[in-house]
């Protein structure tokens, strides 16, 4: 039985499952980011530069595939990687400022790079105590 | 998964049992050893696609399959658009054209063995490979665009590689079909500092010796002998194709009850091929192989610098360059009609047989090279396609090895160290950005590739020819 707040990995056979939970519907999505940075990296990551993000969807589950792979895109394309969120979601938007440190190759030892969140084993939901879960595979 | 849950067609064969419709649609080339190992999404995932419409024939899977995504990894199927066949964004998978390159060298063992540990450094050096590594090409949008479009052909033109390469090149270098106004802003932008990067997972960079010559003819046509000394590359379209599969799957998703489509699985995403957004997938998805070919082509060209510089061997031709995560239009032979057809080879590669008119002239009388990557410990096999394999599966083979471990276990069982010193002990030189990320590569969380290449050639999916060992393995 999950309470309060934390992510963990699950089994895929070629890649890896990610599952972040929370109280909120933001907690679980900040939780699955870092099950998914931890993908990468187990360290720590340094919040020393911010950037703002948004995405829009027609319900949560696209909204949590939206706002992973905005994380993937920006992870890649600027080479950071990310540790801290503050998110807001309303009506299946999200804005977020996302922080994080240049991905350092010697110290970070990252261990994979991310392709992309996949629909597959994609779930959004809310149990009867009101604790959110949000998981996905990830193509590594 | 078991046999006994299968109908057998051969001892390399098998057939899901009957659907609701009464025809067996879906279909595993296996062993019953390979069968044991696979995990029973795999027919789970290829019932599925015979749910999608326009489906000709069978679904298969090859003998290296494993879970994948939507389709499973190592599968195969082949849809009709004149029977309202779909394109998959899923079924072809996100790493759009990954495939495998080998270059001969002209060199042996005794040129190598020598200068093995400073050619692998100086191959790591020169070769970007892991997560945040960066090429040094940038391209402008209209730069993106020509290449988008070009592919290998754009990278010989820009002076990457002569024009004697293209030839050896499925498409000849070029998917004709390639739409870069197709291609959003966003995976063209994730893609700049990527042009001649390797990438990180699977991917690698390998200089191999020949070890056994199984087909003499064959191997004398393809210019392989014992004692040679290959390179092969593995990688594909890089970010730029993660991002059009990321962002297609999504839109396909959206629109499937527009389409009228039931999808059994999200991850099965596609649409109409004759839709707005089946022709939109189709042009960005050609616009991705063009990235990927251009991508091996320009890694091809820092390869040769490296020889050149340090063993004065400057050419380096090319033995053959297939993809294997790909949807191709192809005529095949179905009912004795010769069908346009969308064939999507997700994890399994192209294998022509004998005469097939878009095979090389050289290799017209022993069929394509069909190029298999193993685990970095382990082997490569070259095996050459074969005039059953049409009939079989749309004329396709295996891709590699295909993992049976996941990575948090294989990390959980090996250290990235003791993989390096247990392959340093078989005399092949690692170098990677990674200790973390080899030890979820440790061949022993693969299948053995062996077993896997034997019944691909028992069934008759592709003959063996060569088989490669490792002695240098560049890893991202």
């Amino acid at each position: 039985m999950k309470s309060g707040m934390g992510w963990e990995h699950f089994h895929h056979q070629a890649d890896i499952g990610i599952r972040g939970w929370g109280t909120s519907l933001e907690q679980a999505f900040k939780q699955a980011a870092t099950a998914m940075i931890n993908v990468i990296t187990p360290l720590a990551v340094r919040p020393e530069q911010g950037r703002i993000i948004s995405c829009q969807a027609d319900n949560p589950e696209d909204l949590f595939y939206d706002w992973l792979n905005t994380l993937v895109f920006h992870i890649e394309r600027y080479r950071i990687l990310y540790g801290m969120y503050e998110i807001q979601i309303d009506d299946n938007r999200l804005q977020a400022v996302i922080w994080g440190e240049p991905i350092d190759p010697a110290r970070h030892q990252p261990a994979v790079g991310i392709k992309a969140a996949t629909y597959t084993e994609l779930k959004v939901t809310q149990d009867p105590q009101g604790l959110w879960l949000a998981q996905t595979v990830i193509d590594v | 998964m078991q046999s006994q849950d299968l109908h057998k067609i051969s001892s390399y064969q098998w057939e899901l049992p009957e659907s609701a419709g009464g025809k067996r649609r879906a279909g595993i080339f296996a062993d019953r050893n390979l069968l044991a190992q696979m995990d029973a999404k795999v027919s789970e995932q290829l019932a599925n696609v015979t749910a999608l419409p326009g489906l000709v024939k069978t679904a298969w899977a090859m003998p290296d399959a494993h879970w994948g995504y939507g389709f499973p990894i190592g599968g195969v199927a082949a849809f009709d658009p004149e029977q309202g066949g779909v394109i998959s964004a899923g079924g072809v998978g996100f790493d759009i054209a990954c495939g495998v390159r080998t270059l001969h060298t002209g060199l042996t063992a005794a040129d190598i063995t020598p200068v093995k540990k400073a050619l692998a450094d100086r191959l790591a050096a020169r070769i970007p490979a892991g997560v945040g590594s960066r090429g040094k090409i940038r391209l402008d949008s209209r730069q993106m665009d020509a290449m988008l479009a070009g592919g290998a052909r754009w990278a010989v033109d820009q002076g990457y590689g002569n024009t004697g390469d293209l030839d050896l090149i499925e498409e000849q270098g070029k998917m004709t079909g390639a739409n870069p106004g197709a291609v959003s802003r966003r995976a063209k932008d994730r893609q700049t500092d990527e042009m001649g990067t390797l990438g990180s997972g699977n991917h690698y960079l390998e200089v191999q010796l020949v070890t056994e010559i199984f087909d003499q003819t064959a191997a004398d046509t393809f210019g392989i002998a014992e004692g040679d000394i290959k390179i092969s590359l593995h990688c594909g379209s890089r970010g730029l194709g993660h991002q059009i599969g990321t962002e297609f799957l999504r839109s396909m998703v959206a629109q499937a009850g527009k389409h009228g489509l039931k999808l059994p699985d999200r991850e099965l995403a596609c649409a109409p091929i004759n839709s707005s957004l089946g022709h939109a997938y189709y042009g960005a998805m050609c616009a991705g192989v063009n990235c990927a070919l251009a991508n091996r082509q320009i890694l091809t060209h820092l390869t040769r610098q490296v020889f050149s510089k340090f063993l004065s061997t400057t050419t380096l031709p090319l033995l053959y360059d297939v993809s294997h995560n790909t949807c191709k239009v192809e005529n095949h032979l179905v009912n004795n009609r010769q069908r346009r057809l969308f064939v999507h080879r997700k994890g399994a590669t192209r294998a022509y047989g004998p005469g097939h008119p878009d095979l090389p002239r050289k290799y017209q009388n022993v069929g394509q090279p069909v190029l298999i990557g193993g685990t970095m410990g382990t082997a490569s096999y070259i095996l050459s396609g074969t005039g059953s394999s049409e009939e079989l599966a749309f004329s396709s083979a295996c891709h590699g090895a295909g993992r049976v471990m996941s990575r948090t276990k294989a990390r959980k069982t090996w250290r990235g160290k003791s993989v390096i010193d247990q392959l340093a002990g078989q005399g092949i030189e690692v170098r990677s950005p990674s200790l973390r990320g080899l030890a979820e590569e440790a061949p022993g969380a693969y299948k053995n590739v062996s077993a896997v290449v034997e019944v691909t050639h028992q069934a008759g999916l592709a003959k063996k020819v060569a088989r490669l060992e490792p002695l240098i393995v560049i890893k991202g």
